[in-house]
């Protein structure tokens, strides 16, 4: 383990309640290197913390320091292709799933609650499913699969769509080769993630900025693999993850935040209802849009010790 | 002859030149777990113009990256960077090679000028949904290449009919071709038995679907 200090890129500007992890360390995922991190005390009963796509785990710096200080060892780790972790030559769902395992594996084999956000949600569930003795208690905070929802539009008009979508792809699989993530001011960087973050304070974001990206000569860069982008399009029918979830092997609370935003899923706790498990339960949040543990880290925070422990 | 090499995205992709003479291209796409063949399969000797065969991801001379994360998506990614190298190409896919030549008949209509699908391995993938959720681990002793992920990931794929289906009418709406896909492959996993169904698909013989794309493709290029 290594002290957190050497890693960062700078030094974090003041974000209240915000807090760097206590020790990082890394994980070989075959050949992938996983950025790992903790917080809290190393002989606490551990926790796993999975951010979404698209994030990286200083995401956490303000809801992790919750979990720790109410007694757990808080372990997060950021995606390939995330963060700090290796970029890859492939990113597919099964081996974020994979990489999951591994990270996993290097707190040891005892069954532990899992916290996932988002897409890390999905991922984390598929790992329960495929691993059930390894998870005891599982909190998905608002990546709860809902239903495709296929725009109402004629054959010929699919036609097209699908056409710019596919081609529209493979056009740009032709430059990734090329891609650099474009520098800006620490401002600029904030700004570009505001978008996709719009009910996130600036002040959240330029920290973000501070701890999750780097300062190459030209400007600062998220360090997030420039080859890595948002929708696309495959054979994966959320259907069959929702089908499955009422065998799912451990007792789960499910996390929604209602506000439509566009990072966020859409899920409504009716569209996954006659899909849970028994005993699950389902907390809605009226105010809260996709970052619940970012606008209202103590509210999540107790409802996850609540159910943890 | 040694092979191009062409970049898609970190790999390095090995296109082999098996026949060199001009005309209208073919492009073979190996099995899965397999390489390009180091010259051209008999059944594709009468072919009218140049013939090249590409090594997929992982596979023969291309790049064997760490940590797995194969898709038939990426694949048809490194089928288009050959296209992006070739122009247009006739393509005749084996097993999973004839998965990633559907999709890439859907995805680039006009670069791809007939997709000839044959038996070979990695033809069925994981099937028509996903089965028990599983996390592919390789053996330890296993040697790259073929990269082990790319046996695993590739192996167990979930390849829906519909999905397949929608591909065919992406090729036949857009490709302005009265053919663009060929069955020619005895083993008809779910599917293919859905590309089958869609209309102007038919099961041939691969010299008959060879002698109907040369034609279009020789027709094509004079004009």
């Amino acid at each position: 383990m290594t002290a957190i200090g050497s890693r960062s890129s700078a030094e974090p500007v003041a974000f209240p309640g915000a807090r760097r992890p206590d020790r990082s360390r890394r994980v070989d995922a075959f050949g992938v290197g996983l950025a790992v991190v903790e917080w809290g005390e190393p002989d606490a009963p551990p926790l796993l913390l999975a951010h979404g796509g698209f994030d990286f785990a200083g995401t956490f710096d303000v809801f992790a320091p919750l979990l720790a200080d109410a007694g757990w060892r808080v372990v997060s780790w950021d995606h390939r292709g995330h963060g700090d972790s290796d970029h890859s030559a492939l990113y597919a769902w099964h081996a974020d799933v994979r990489d999951a395992l591994a990270v996993l594996d290097s707190i040891g084999p005892r069954p532990l609650p899992i916290v996932a956000h988002s897409k890390g949600g999905g991922v984390c569930m598929q790992l329960a499913e495929a691993r059930p003795h390894r998870v005891s208690r599982f909190v998905n905070v608002d990546g709860l699969p809902s239903k495709w929802r296929h725009p109402d539009v004629a054959e010929h008009e699919r036609t097209k769509l699908l056409d710019s979508e596919l081609s529209g792809w493979l056009d740009w699989r032709r430059k990734t080769a090329e891609l650099a993530r474009k520098a800006g001011t620490a401002e600029e960087l904030a700004e570009r993630r505001g978008r996709m973050n719009p009910r996130l304070s600036r002040e959240w974001l330029r920290y973000l900025v501070s701890v999750g990206a780097r300062r190459d000569a030209d400007g600062w860069r998220w360090k997030l693999d420039p080859s890595l982008r948002f929708g696309g399009f495959g054979p994966w029918r959320p259907d069959w993850s929702l089908e499955r979830m009422r065998a799912f092997p451990a007792p789960l609370l499910a996390v929604l935040g209602l506000v439509e935003e566009e990072m966020g899923w859409g899920t409504r706790p009716e569209a996954v209802e006659p899909f849970l498990p028994r005993g699950s339960r389902v907390v809605a949040y009226e105010d809260s849009g996709h970052f619940l543990h970012i606008e209202h880290p103590q509210r999540i925070a107790n409802l996850v010790l609540e159910f943890v422990s | 002859m040694g092979a191009l090499q062409l970049r898609h995205n970190k790999v390095l992709l090995a296109l082999h030149e098996l026949e060199s003479r001009g005309g209208p291209p073919l492009l073979f796409l190996h099995g899965l777990g397999e390489r390009a063949p180091a010259e051209t399969p008999s059944e594709l000797r009468g072919w009218p113009g140049a013939v090249y065969a590409l090594d997929f991801t992982g596979h023969g001379e291309s790049t064997v990256p760490s940590g797995g994360g194969y898709t038939a998506e990426v694949l048809m990614a490194d089928v288009d960077a050959a296209l992006a190298h070739l122009g247009s190409a006739t393509l005749v896919g084996e097993g999973l090679g004839a998965y990633v030549a559907l999709l890439c008949a859907g995805a680039r209509p006009k670069l791809v000028r007939g997709a000839v699908l044959c038996d070979g391995p990695g033809l069925a993938g994981g099937g028509a949904r996903p089965g028990t959720p599983q996390i592919a681990l390789p053996e330890p002793a296993a040697v790259a290449p073929p990269d082990p992920f790319a046996l695993l990931e590739l192996g167990t794929d979930v390849r829906p009919p519909d999905y397949a289906s929608s591909f065919v009418r992406q090729a036949t709406h857009l490709s302005g071709l009265e053919r663009p896909i060929f069955v020619c492959a005895v083993e008809r996993p779910d599917w293919l038995a859905a590309v089958l169904a869609e209309p102007g698909v038919e099961a041939c013989e691969l010299d008959d679907a060879l002698a109907q794309c040369a034609a279009v493709a020789v027709r094509e290029r004079a004009r």
